[in-house]
Parts: structure tokens; C-alpha cells; sequence
């Protein structure tokens, strides 16, 4: 039985300029210990996506459409006090920016201790304590900076204390949104490694959003590869490694530079991300798709299943498409 | 006076460069201490770039490579060091001089939507430069603006020559500044992280564009990142900085596959590879950078060094040739 | 240009921007009512004199203290001049008064705080040390000072208020210049050799421009609101000229009589003149700022 399930999820911003669709018609479903991986460019909505599994949305975003089960409790129709229960314990969110997430008049343990006793609250201060004390060990903090100030901390650390905080109460699902984008390439390293050690400790599931294909590929179980809101390609990772299906995942895996390899011939993806107020007719890809078709310009591709856990929303595929296999240098 | 040899195709030598910023005191600090503490962003930096060639300075945050780079063109003063353009001595231009350098020597910059003056058309911020410095005017520049636009990929240019930076996206904004560094043909440019900002997708057009101009121009790049997998495309040589140091310095081949300094190698093996059946190994690094005021003694990288040694602590060690085109700042090298 | 196509050519800008105003909500519309109210005062001022009934200054001691009636509409004041032409003669000078200080203001405030904080050092700390010892003062005290010392006159009045808010001016610019400074595209004029003459007039003041905009509303406001002020302790202005602020004197005096006329017009006015500007400028002040950071 999946942990986290979501049906044809949509989510608009209804802003005054116009409403925006930032999450088309997505479904997954991921497993306890499993890693998901949402990847994308900016305005791809795969931050709208993160954020709406546990219903945080800012204003003027609505999920519009579509369930979210953890665990067989459909989320979107809880009501937010139901909700509040779910946030923290079953599921924990780690934001973009650990420099502006803690409260800077709080010592981290405060913050922890707060934390656990809102949740539980018939813990006593001691046992709080105590299990702060553990969850600061397991981050490869000092025990004596329990008492420090956030500012006194680097970013590095300050993404492992707002990592702590996310499994402090050993939630079964963690969303990780961009957490190393402000980071060094070794702290970045660490910080990644410290969250699949974790992982493994405390057994959760993790969605880590990020626009770097790159860790993506080298951290996750499996892979949604996200444009203008829509599900473009889901597969394992292996899987989209090996046979990337989409011209956008096969134009990205072209275009990032690869540390492993010499002359590398990068080839770009002409033209650029629509403009959310007006996307383009039919697929949201097709301006810069190379293989374009009359049909990709008129209606909207629908998912395909191409492989045994291998997902592709393109006309390429199916009865009616022709498999394209990429052109590799590697 | 011994006379200073250059190589004929050296555009760019910097020797014993420093840049430290003094730290600002309290008032109380002020009346009772003399001394005086800084940040050495820039410590003692030297190298030389052919004419032609890519050389990249690579490193973390706060390792000193953007400073480096600004110092280079002269947006910041050097505490001491001297800077060579093209053989003559620059370090201490001033005026006109200063200005007539900068029709050479270029820049851009990491953000592109702040590197543009939100009042100003494109095609007045391109045009710009020729204004300043009195090459054309009226029909001429707008013809000047048009073309360079066009190099740069933003066709048709009409379509953009009357548009303001806020109606451009990112990877837009960043060519109308690119665009504006080229109009005059120079014959250096220092890029600071100039697709950092940028979408994935639109990175590859970027830096094929400044690959272009290599080739079309005859530019010569000083190009400053982080990202080192972006360094292994675009660069002819490297030189990894820590700490306001070059710690190593290589040609491309040599810093990928032969890399010796330890904190090279913990970088490399840190970056992420897009494959997931590669198994990774770490070098265990402790600690995180220190700051740049209080530098660690010796060797600035000894109490992060899983390789640490008595002699490191105690003396800095020298950047040595350790063979043909390499050159390593570390005492296990002997 | 034939004065047709003037006036078309201006009404083709003014058009547009008055719809656009409107379209941007609560905001626009503050800023549109304030400039009706504005220019109404300032047709009022331009045709007053001529249409007005009476001679303002005319006193008849037959008629002091008259209530409003048909034949004089907003009564008469203790002298027996006509209120109502007292009242649309005396806006004119409100207007002198409060442009002039504005304008004076403007021309040395703001290029001594753009000069002052790009060239920064000992000059700036000079300049900020006079700027703050001027801006500790009360407005009105200086003011009274000054004008005490110039005598009467518009031209004197003006410029007493104007001491009073050119550190507004130099403040607001200057903190808008210091962060400007560091900002990556002034970085890169100077990276593509602009002289310092270029720096600070085409990219910082085109960018200081909005904040100085609202300054300069809320300087008329206050303008006005002090001009008033003086003209009521008597100091500013010659005894025969019409003005609100003279008649807020004169009708203290009378209103516990049940004179209620004499202090309540020209009160109006001033309100009104002030409450004009002030919305022009919050009105200015919230379209200007977030919205323009997009």
C-alpha cells in the first residue's frame, strides 16, 4: 500500500492579472522509503506541487481538482485544524531558505522543544529535552550549541537544523524544496548525504524538489520531470537515465554539463519557459520541441505508459507515435 | 630594475595581488584598539592569461574569485599586486586612462536582473558605451545596437531595441548584457557566474554564445564559478582558489584527471553526476570554511584536511610547479 | 505645432494615463481625486480674483460681521471685507507660497544629497551633521525664526518653509543613493567607463526619481499647512493681503461671538488644499513602491 498517493492533481493561483494553472493533472504514488524526485525550471510548478501535499499553498493558490491519500486519508478535504495533526508528524516540510526560517530571538532548542511539545503534549520538558539532545547528534551538531542562536550558525548548519526539525517527530513523508540551492557544492554534499543517512535511520519518504537534474538523478528512486505545471515524464531513475522518453528530458539531459566527461558536445533547448498567463495551445512544449507535430499544437498529449514504471505525456508515443531513441555521445 | 619578460600572447598577468577589506569596528573597539583586523579575500594571487584562452577561477563561496576578478578590471583597488594588460601596467590607472582601458577590458555580471538600469531602454543601455566614449552616434549607433543584438541572439532586434529590462526574462537580460560588454569589441572579458541565475535549459545557449565570440571576436576570458562541471566545459585552464589562495592550477586535463591538492579532490568527488548507478565515494571533509578575517595558520585548508600534518599548521605552503602546466599549493607534494 | 495639435498631442498622454490610473484600484483613484481637488484650487486661484464680487480688501465698517446671505454668500469678516472674495483671492498666494518653498527645496535638496552621498566621505559626514541639525528642529519654530529675520513678503515666506524641508529631500535621496550605490548595474556603468557625471544622472537619480516624487507631495501639504501657520501669527505677510491664514487669526477671535463664518472658510481651504496634495502623494507613494518591484 502507497504512503502518498495523488490522482490528477490541479492547482491555479487565482491572481488579478488572471488565473494561473501551476499543477496540471499529476498522479504518482510513492512508497515508505522511497525517493521521489521533482524536477524542473522555474515556473514548472513542482514547488506549487510540493507545497499543496501538505496543503500549504500561499494565497492566491486553491487545489482545484484531484486527491492526495497519505496513507489513505484523502488530505484535500480535511479541514485545516485535521490538517495541523498532519503537518509536523506524518508529513514535514524543509523550505527553501534555511537562512529566514528560524526565528532569530529562538535558541535551537527552543526550537526543537517547541516543536516536539506542540505536537505532544503530554511530554514532559526533560524528555523533550532529551530527545532534542539525540535529534542535534544525529545532524552532527555539538550538543553544546543547543543553547546558540541561529545567527551564530552557518548555512550549512542552518539547513541541518531545519532538517532536524523536519523528522524531530519521525514523520513517515518529508518534502525537501530546493534545500541545498544556497549551498556550497561539499556542504551540499553533505547535506544530502546526512538526509539519505537519516532516511535510512528513521525509514521516511522523501520528495526532494530541485531545478539540478543532476542531484536528482544521483539521489533519487524515482523521477517526475515537470514543465508549465505539467507531468511531462515519470519513470525510475534508472530507467530516465537510460531511456529518457520526452524531448524536454532527453534536451535536458543534453544540456547540463556532466563532471564525468570530456568534450562534452552540450546542445541547448532553443527558445525558452511560457509565459504562466498564456501558455501555449496543446502541449506546453511544443514551441521549443524539435520533433513537433500538427497534433502536439492542437490538443494536449496524454500519459502513456511506455515502460514497466515509465511514464511519458507526449504524441511520440503510443498506438498512434513512433519511439525516438536518443541520439547518444556518451 | 630587472625587466619584466612577458610571453608575447600573455593579454593578463597578476602578480602578488592582494584585496583585504578592513573590518569596521565598534565605537568602543575604536578608541581602545589600534589595530586594525581584515578580510583577505584576495591573498597573495598570481597568474597569467594567453591570449585566447579560457582560464577559470573556481572555488566556493567567500574563496575570494569574484574580488579576484573585479580587481582584475579595476571595479575594485588592489591593496597590493600588480595587474599587466597586454604588457603594460595597470595597477594604478587612473582618469582617462582608466577609461580608455575599459574599451579592452569588460565585464559581466552574475545577476541579470540587476546588472541592467531599470530605467534604460535596450537599446539605450547597449548603445551606451559608444556614447561614453565617443564612437557613434544618432543612425550610426542605432545600427551598431542592431547588430550586436542580432550576435547575440536576439532577433528581430527591432523587436527589443525599445523594451525595458523589466520586460525581459532572465536569459534575456543576461544577453542585452552581453550585448552591451561587446559593443565595443574588446579584447578581455571576465564573466562572474554569468549562468548561474539562469534556468537549466537556458545555460547551454549562454555559454555557447561566449564560445562564439571566442572564436568570432578574438576574446580572451577570465570566467569565475562555482560550478566546477560548467568549468570542465567551457575552460582551457583552472585555477581552484580557498580562502582568498590559489591552491591549485592546471590545465583542464590535469585539474580532472590528475587532481592532488586534497581539497580538489573532496570537490570533485562532492559534485553531483546526473547517473544514478555511480556509486560515489566521499572524502571526508570536518568543519566548514572558516572566516576569511581569522585565517587559519600555515596552510589555510590544514584543519579540514584529512591528510593534516605537523608542518602544515606551522607554514604556508608554496604554489610549486609539480609537473609541466601544474602547479599544487601543498606540502604532501614533495 | 498648431495649438490643436498641442492640445491633442497632450491630451493623447493625459488620457491614457488617467485611465490607466483608474485601473489600478483604491490607489489610482486617491491620486486622481487628489489632482482634481488640486487643480480646481488652482483654477480657483487663476480666475478668482477676477470673478470674485467684491474687492477683498475693501473694508466697510457698516458692514462687520455679517452672517452668510445672498449678497454675501460666506458672510463678512470683522473689518467688513467680503469673505468670499477674500477666499478666492487669498488661495493665490498659498499657491505662491507653497510652490516656491517646494521648488526651492527641491533644487538644493536633491542635488546635495545626490553629490553629497555618491562622493560620500568627509564631505557627506559634513553635510549630514548640518542636514540632521537643521531637521532637529521643529518645522514651525525654524520657520517663525527665519521668516522673522527676512521680514514680509512672498518670496521670504517661501523660503523659510524651504529651510525647513530641503533635509527631507536630502534624507530621503540619500538613503536611496547609498543603496543605489551598490547596486550591480551602477557597478557595471563604471565597468563600461562612465564618468561620474553619467553614473549619477542617467542611472542613480532616473531611479531615485519615485521616492522624491512622493516628497515632494507631501512637502506641498505641509507646505501649505505651515505657510497657514505663519500667516496666523502674523509674520510672512504684508496686512493688506487676502489670505486663509489671516483670516484663521482674525476669526479666532470671533468665533465664541458666534461668528462661525470667519474661521470656517478659510479653514476649509486649507484643509482642502492639503488634503489634495496629501493624497496625490500616499496615492503616488503605494503605486510607486511594490508594484515596481516586480
Amino acid at each position: 500500500m502507497p504512503l502518498l498517493k495523488v490522482d490528477s492533481l490541479a492547482v491555479d493561483y487565482r491572481t488579478s492579472r488572471g488565473t494561473i494553472r501551476a499543477v496540471e493533472d499529476v498522479s504518482f504514488s510513492l512508497k515508505k522509503g522511497e525517493t521521489l524526485g521533482l524536477a524542473g525550471e522555474s515556473g514548472s510548478g513542482k514547488s506549487t506541487l510540493g507545497l499543496s501535499i501538505i496543503r500549504l499553498v500561499p494565497y492566491p493558490g486553491v487545489i482545484v481538482k484531484g486527491h492526495i491519500k497519505i496513507d489513505e486519508t484523502d488530505i484535500v478535504k480535511l479541514r485545516e485544524h485535521e490538517m495541523r495533526s498532519i503537518r509536523g508528524r506524518k508529513a514535514a516540510y524543509i523550505f527553501q531558505d534555511p537562512m529566514t526560517s528560524l526565528n532569530p530571538v529562538k535558541r535551537i532548542g527552543a526550537h526543537f522543544i517547541e516543536l516536539i511539545r506542540t505536537h505532544e503534549p503530554n511530554i514532559g520538558k526533560e524528555e523533550a529535552f532529551e530527545r532534542t539532545k539525540t535529534v542535534v547528534k544525529n545532524l552532527g551538531i555539538l550538543s553544546e550549541r543547543i543553547n546558540d542562536y541561529p545567527h551564530q550558525f552557518s548555512g550549512g548548519m542552518r539547513q541541518r537544523i531545519m532538517i532536524g526539525l523536519a523528522i524531530a517527530l519521525n514523520p513517515d513523508l518529508v518534502i525537501a524544496d530546493e534545500p541545498t540551492t544556497a549551498l556550497d557544492v561539499i556542504v551540499q554534499a553533505k547535506i544530502l548525504d546526512l538526509l539519505e543517512s537519516l532516511r535510512k535511520v528513521y525509514g521516511m519518504a522523501l520528495i526532494l524538489i530541485s531545478h539540478d537534474l543532476s542531484i536528482i538523478l544521483e539521489r533519487c528512486d524515482k523521477i517526475i520531470v515537470m514543465y508549465a505545471g505539467h507531468m511531462l515524464e515519470y519513470a525510475t531513475s534508472i530507467e530516465m537515465h537510460r531511456n529518457p522518453k520526452h524531448p524536454y528530458t532527453q534536451g535536458l539531459l543534453q544540456s547540463i554539463p556532466n563532471i564525468e566527461l570530456f568534450d562534452q558536445k552540450l546542445v541547448a533547448i532553443p527558445g525558452s519557459p511560457p509565459d504562466m498567463f498564456n501558455p501555449p495551445k496543446g502541449c506546453s512544449f511544443w514551441p521549443r520541441c524539435s520533433y513537433v507535430k500538427k497534433i502536439c499544437r492542437v490538443k494536449e498529449p496524454p500519459l502513456i505508459k511506455v515502460g514497466r514504471n515509465h511514464f511519458v505525456r507526449c504524441f511520440l508515443y503510443g498506438k498512434k507515435g513512433v519511439h525516438v531513441e536518443r541520439n547518444r555521445k556518451s | 630594475m630587472a625587466k619584466k619578460v612577458f610571453m608575447l600572447s600573455e593579454i593578463v598577468k597578476v602578480e602578488q595581488l592582494k584585496k583585504y577589506f578592513p573590518v569596521q569596528k565598534s565605537f568602543l573597539e575604536q578608541l581602545f584598539t589600534r589595530e586594525l583586523s581584515y578580510v583577505k579575500a584576495v591573498d597573495n594571487v598570481a597568474f597569467s592569461i594567453r591570449s585566447g584562452e579560457i582560464f577559470t577561477l573556481a572555488g566556493e563561496s567567500g574563496c575570494g574569485k569574484t574580488t579576484a576578478g573585479r580587481v582584475v578590471v579595476r571595479l575594485l583597488e588592489p591593496t597590493s599586486g600588480k595587474i599587466y594588460f597586454n604588457g603594460k601596467d595597470i595597477t594604478k590607472l587612473r582618469g582617462e586612462k582608466l577609461r580608455l582601458l575599459r574599451r579592452k577590458m569588460q565585464m559581466i555580471f552574475q545577476d541579470p536582473y540587476a546588472s541592467l538600469n531599470p530605467r534604460m531602454k535596450v537599446v539605450a543601455a547597449v548603445g551606451h558605451p559608444l556614447g561614453i566614449h565617443e564612437l557613434a552616434k544618432g543612425g550610426e549607433k542605432k545600427k551598431m545596437v542592431l547588430e550586436v543584438l542580432e550576435k547575440v541572439g536576439l532577433t528581430p532586434p527591432e523587436q527589443f531595441v525599445n523594451l525595458f529590462p523589466h520586460q525581459l526574462s532572465g536569459g534575456q537580460r543576461q544577453r542585452v548584457a552581453l550585448a552591451r560588454s561587446i559593443i565595443l569589441r574588446p579584447e578581455f572579458m571576465v564573466a562572474d557566474e554569468p549562468v548561474s541565475m539562469i534556468d537549466v535549459s537556458l545555460r547551454t545557449t549562454i555559454i555557447d554564445l561566449m564560445l562564439n565570440f571566442r572564436k568570432e571576436l578574438g576574446l580572451t576570458y577570465l570566467f569565475i564559478t562555482h560550478d566546477l562541471a560548467v568549468a570542465k566545459y567551457i575552460s582551457d585552464r583552472i585555477a581552484i582558489m580557498y580562502l582568498g589562495k590559489i591552491i591549485e592550477m592546471g590545465s583542464k586535463e590535469l585539474l580532472f584527471l590528475d587532481p592532488k591538492h586534497p581539497y580538489t579532490q573532496a570537490l570533485l568527488l562532492a559534485i553531483p553526476v546526473p547517473n544514478p548507478e555511480l556509486e560515489r565515494k566521499r572524502l571526508g571533509l570536518t568543519g566548514e570554511v572558516p572566516s576569511a578575517i581569522d585565517v587559519p595558520t600555515g596552510c589555510r585548508f590544514h584543519p579540514r584536511c584529512p591528510y593534516n600534518t605537523d608542518k602544515c599548521s606551522k607554514e604556508e605552503p608554496q604554489l610549486i610547479e609539480v609537473e609541466k602546466g601544474h602547479f599544487v599549493a601543498c606540502h604532501l607534494m614533495k | 505645432m498648431t495649438k490643436a495639435k498641442i492640445k491633442r498631442s497632450i491630451l493623447a498622454r493625459v488620457i491614457p494615463g488617467l485611465t490607466s490610473l483608474v485601473k489600478k484600484g483604491p490607489s489610482g483613484w486617491m491620486v486622481i481625486l487628489g489632482m482634481i481637488i488640486v487643480t480646481a484650487m488652482v483654477v480657483m486661484t487663476v480666475i478668482g480674483p477676477s470673478v470674485a464680487p467684491h474687492d477683498p480688501i475693501r473694508s466697510d465698517s457698516r458692514l462687520i460681521r455679517k452672517p452668510p446671505s445672498l449678497q454675501f454668500p460666506m458672510g463678512t469678516t470683522h473689518l467688513g471685507q467680503d469673505m468670499l472674495s477674500r477666499i478666492l483671492c487669498g488661495g493665490s498666494i498659498m499657491l505662491q507660497v507653497s510652490t516656491f518653498s517646494v521648488l526651492v527645496c527641491f533644487l538644493i535638496g536633491v542635488p546635495l544629497g545626490l553629490f553629497s552621498s555618491y562622493v560620500g566621505g568627509v564631505f557627506d559626514r559634513a553635510c549630514s551633521l548640518v542636514i540632521d541639525a537643521i531637521y532637529a528642529f521643529p518645522g514651525l519654530v525654524i520657520a517663525i525664526a527665519i521668516s522673522a529675520m527676512l521680514g514680509r513678503g512672498v518670496v521670504n515666506m517661501a523660503l523659510s518653509i524651504a529651510v525647513v524641508y530641503i533635509p527631507s529631500y536630502f534624507r530621503v535621496v540619500r538613503s536611496q543613493v547609498l543603496s543605489i550605490k551598490e547596486l550591480t548595474y551602477v557597478e557595471a556603468a563604471r565597468g563600461i567607463g562612465a564618468k561620474w557625471h553619467t553614473i549619477i544622472f542617467r542611472y542613480v537619480f532616473p531611479n531615485v526619481i519615485p521616492s522624491i516624487v512622493v516628497v515632494a507631495t507631501i512637502n506641498f501639504a505641509d507646505a501649505v499647512l505651515t505657510a497657514a501657520g505663519l500667516t496666523f501669527i502674523g509674520l510672512g505677510l504684508g496686512v493688506d493681503v487676502p489670505d486663509w491664514g489671516r483670516d484663521l487669526t482674525s476669526g479666532w477671535a470671533y468665533v465664541s461671538s458666534g461668528a462661525w463664518w470667519i474661521i470656517t472658510f478659510p479653514g476649509l481651504m486649507i484643509i482642502l488644499l492639503a488634503l489634495g496634495f496629501t493624497l496625490i502623494g500616499e496615492g503616488l507613494s503605494e503605486l510607486l513602491n511594490p508594484k515596481l518591484q516586480r
